[in-house]
């Protein structure tokens, strides 16, 4: 086992790519991302990474040279943030329905406009449904792992992930972070093969005009048209919940770190209020979830999610099934509806008949403060009424921290 | 260095590399073109194609007209597509020739960005632009190269009002390693140029004029005619720029030697997209053409 070294959160990521042996790199420079792409810019002029790097010209290139890279049968990487995710987004779309295994750190941060560089989900919120699988890291030494098994994970399934850490919180903190020795890591992530790589002595032609229905080939085999196609995609990203925990397993057994590759639960056993929440607020919720028990006599637990897609709906509704309410705490939103994870939660609780009770609370958008105390006062003072809210009060989203 | 027609139909090769049977319109410019212009390129080659007529020709899933391998990519990204296919070419130690063929309105309009990247960078790619002078695979409508006064779906009455953007130039700009314009109506010396663009290292630009039966208004059998009358009238010009220098090529450098061109209005009247071009507009045209052939005269006579 390595030492542990102190770090930004940025270069916790970028060392993950060095580990992971990515070949071409493509990045276009925005906040707060920018530190990851310059520190992989530097790790390959001083000769401790054999990659190229492409200074593309947008962000759409970025992931345009990442597609055709991939494609061609060389593992590929990006980073981005905010408005830089948008421009890309087309490419989003285009990468999954290619399965093409892109790894992509998003480093969230809030959308303009107006514009704000500081930290929230919508970003990565808003490209839920492009097909890409959708992880969240807590702390740094969970960006450098879920990097690194996010290659893996990848490459079996064939499917983009998109890696996403808090910006600033995470991004530009210093922590301390075990980073896997590369021979180990090397065991864990074999060189990436692809069949269908582009090759003029086995010509394929990828991503073609496929019609509505199912068609014969050449050889009188029939393929799927566009629909089957997609439905492929829907079939694998659910079975990739199942792969990620068997890949988490095999990291264990290799760094001795993992566990809860999926949810990741803190003091939730005998909860009767479990918190939900994303990225690095999880972890600041475990501070609130010890005081409210060790002060205030409340049974709380905090509920990290660690894979917003595929969304593992059996999962969370199995591990909420004890608790008398559920407080889903987001960075981002369905502007005119709610939460988008507590629409998601909502939605995967309702097959089951005992129902806990849930509310929903929007924390941080563009960076606004989230002070542990007032995560604490809320959560007090909402189990002290006991929760006694109307249902059809509670389930609009309440906004934390409102300052107009 | 002058390109030379070294490649007649006698000695061109008789392998294919279409299947025959493609979605092409009858009397399709770009068909000329691809099928000749990947004899140039060989097998060891891989296209990267944004949305686009040779989208459609190449054919639908699962079944393909070409026997290389196609990266099919988002309009706006071709160039930087091809520029990750060879940056992974480079990574497997191979030589293969990574093209980008594209039309007009993927290259000048939604695409001249990511273009304008891969020629700062100086990438190692073939970029060929086939310009039929509008969106011709969504049904006719203006773009970026769509010349003035040319009737679209989209400029449907009086025709076109503004200039169309002149490419090539734009391009010349970034100091590419070589550029060369060609038409679809002189295949061979298109052929030659790729030849010749394959054994240069850095970004290699191919513009070429691309006669579109329907989208110009013309019968199918006036394809050939369509595009050599556009170079003979002096209305697009041939030629190479190599290092900086330019030089006519071929048969617009011949044209050199003659005291006087066809009249422009010789290529406008057999197409019905200019039927709404005005006399006087036919008159600045020529005086257009007159002046950059003087310029021509002066410089390389």
């Amino acid at each position: 086992m390595s030492n542990p070294i102190i770090e930004s959160g940025n270069v916790a990521a970028a060392m993950a790519v060095q580990l992971a042996r990515a070949e071409v790199i493509a990045a276009y420079p925005i906040t707060p991302q920018t530190p990851v792409t310059e520190k992989l810019s530097e790790l390959i002029a001083a000769g401790k990474m054999d990659a190229e790097y492409v200074a593309v010209e947008s962000e759409h290139s970025a992931m345009a040279v990442c597609i055709g890279a991939a494609s061609a049968g060389v593992r590929a990487f990006t980073a981005t943030s905010s408005n830089g995710l948008l421009y890309m987004s087309e490419q989003l779309h285009w990468a999954a329905g290619a399965r093409l295994p892109i790894v992509m750190c998003v480093v969230n941060r809030a959308i303009g406009a107006p514009w704000s560089v500081w930290n929230d989900h919508q970003d990565a919120i808003s490209q839920r449904d492009t097909g890409w699988i959708q992880i969240f890291a807590k702390d740094h030494q969970e960006i450098v792992d879920m990097t690194l098994k996010a290659f893996r994970l990848a490459e079996l399934v064939h499917i983009p992930v998109m890696v996403n850490y808090d910006g600033y919180y995470l991004s530009h903190t210093y922590m301390p972070f075990e980073p896997p020795d590369a021979e180990h890591v090397d065991a864990f992530l074999p060189a990436y093969t692809y069949k269908h790589a582009l090759t003029p002595e086995r010509p394929e032609s990828l991503n073609t005009v496929t019609l509505p229905d199912a068609r014969l080939d050449v050889d009188g085999i029939k393929r799927g048209g566009y629909m089957d196609i997609r439905h492929n995609l829907h079939e694998e990203m659910g079975k990739s919940i199942e792969v990620w925990e068997e890949i988490d397993q095999e990291f264990q057994a290799l760094f001795g770190r993992g566990g809860h590759p999926v949810i990741d639960p803190y003091r939730c056993d005998d909860a009767d209020v479990v918190i939900v929440a994303m990225g690095s607020m999880a972890n600041q919720f475990r501070v609130v979830v010890d005081r409210l028990r060790q002060n205030d006599g409340l049974k709380v637990g905090i509920l990290a999610l660690q894979m917003y897609r595929p969304f593992p709906s059996a999962i969370i509704a199995e591990a909420l099934q004890s608790a008398r309410h559920v407080m889903v705490y987001e960075k981002g939103l369905s502007y005119g509806n709610q939460g988008a994870l507590y629409g998601d939660i909502k939605s995967a609780l309702y097959p089951y008949p005992a129902r806990p009770r849930l509310h929903n609370f929007i924390a941080g958008l563009g960076g606004r403060a989230i002070p542990t105390e007032s995560l604490y006062q809320t959560m007090k003072t909402a189990c002290e009424q006991d929760l006694q809210t109307p249902s059809a009060q509670a389930d609009a989203p309440q906004w934390i921290g409102l300052q107009l | 260095m002058k390109t030379t027609a070294r490649t007649t139909v006698l000695n061109l090769t008789e392998e294919e590399f279409i299947h025959p049977g493609n979605r092409a319109c009858s009397g399709c410019g770009l068909s000329i073109l691809y099928r000749v212009g990947v004899k140039a390129l060989g097998r060891d080659c891989i296209f990267v194609v944004p949305p686009s007529c040779l989208t459609v020709m190449q054919g639908l899933y699962p079944i393909a007209a070409t026997q290389m391998p196609v990266l099919n990519g988002t309009f706006a990204s071709t160039a930087a597509i091809a520029t990750g296919v060879k940056a992974a070419m480079r990574r497997l130690g191979r030589e293969t020739q990574v093209v980008a063929w594209a039309g007009d309105g993927g290259t000048s309009d939604i695409g001249i960005q990511a273009l304008s990247g891969a020629l700062e960078r100086g990438e190692d790619i073939i970029y060929i632009c086939y310009d039929n002078e509008a969106y011709m695979n969504t049904g006719v409508q203006r773009s970026g190269t769509t010349p003035q006064g040319s009737l679209t779906t989209t400029t449907p009455f009086s025709g076109k009002s503004e200039v169309g953007k002149d490419l090539p130039a734009i391009i010349a700009a970034h100091n590419p390693a070589y550029l060369a314009t060609c038409s679809a109506s002189y295949p061979l010396d298109f052929h030659d140029k790729l030849l010749k663009a394959k054994q240069i290292k850095g970004l290699k630009y191919l513009h070429v004029q691309t006669p579109c039966p329907p989208g110009w208004g013309i019968e199918e059998h006036m394809t050939v005619a369509l595009g050599r009358a556009a170079v003979e009238t002096g209305l697009f010009d041939l030629y190479e720029i190599e290092n900086g220098r330019m030089q006519l090529t071929g048969p617009s450098q011949q044209l050199l030697a003659k005291p006087t061109l066809r009249p422009v209005r010789e290529y406008l009247e057999l197409q019905t997209r200019f039927k709404a071009l005005g006399d006087a507009q036919a008159d600045a045209l020529q005086a257009q053409v007159d002046r950059r052939w003087a310029g021509y005269r002066d410089r390389f006579r």
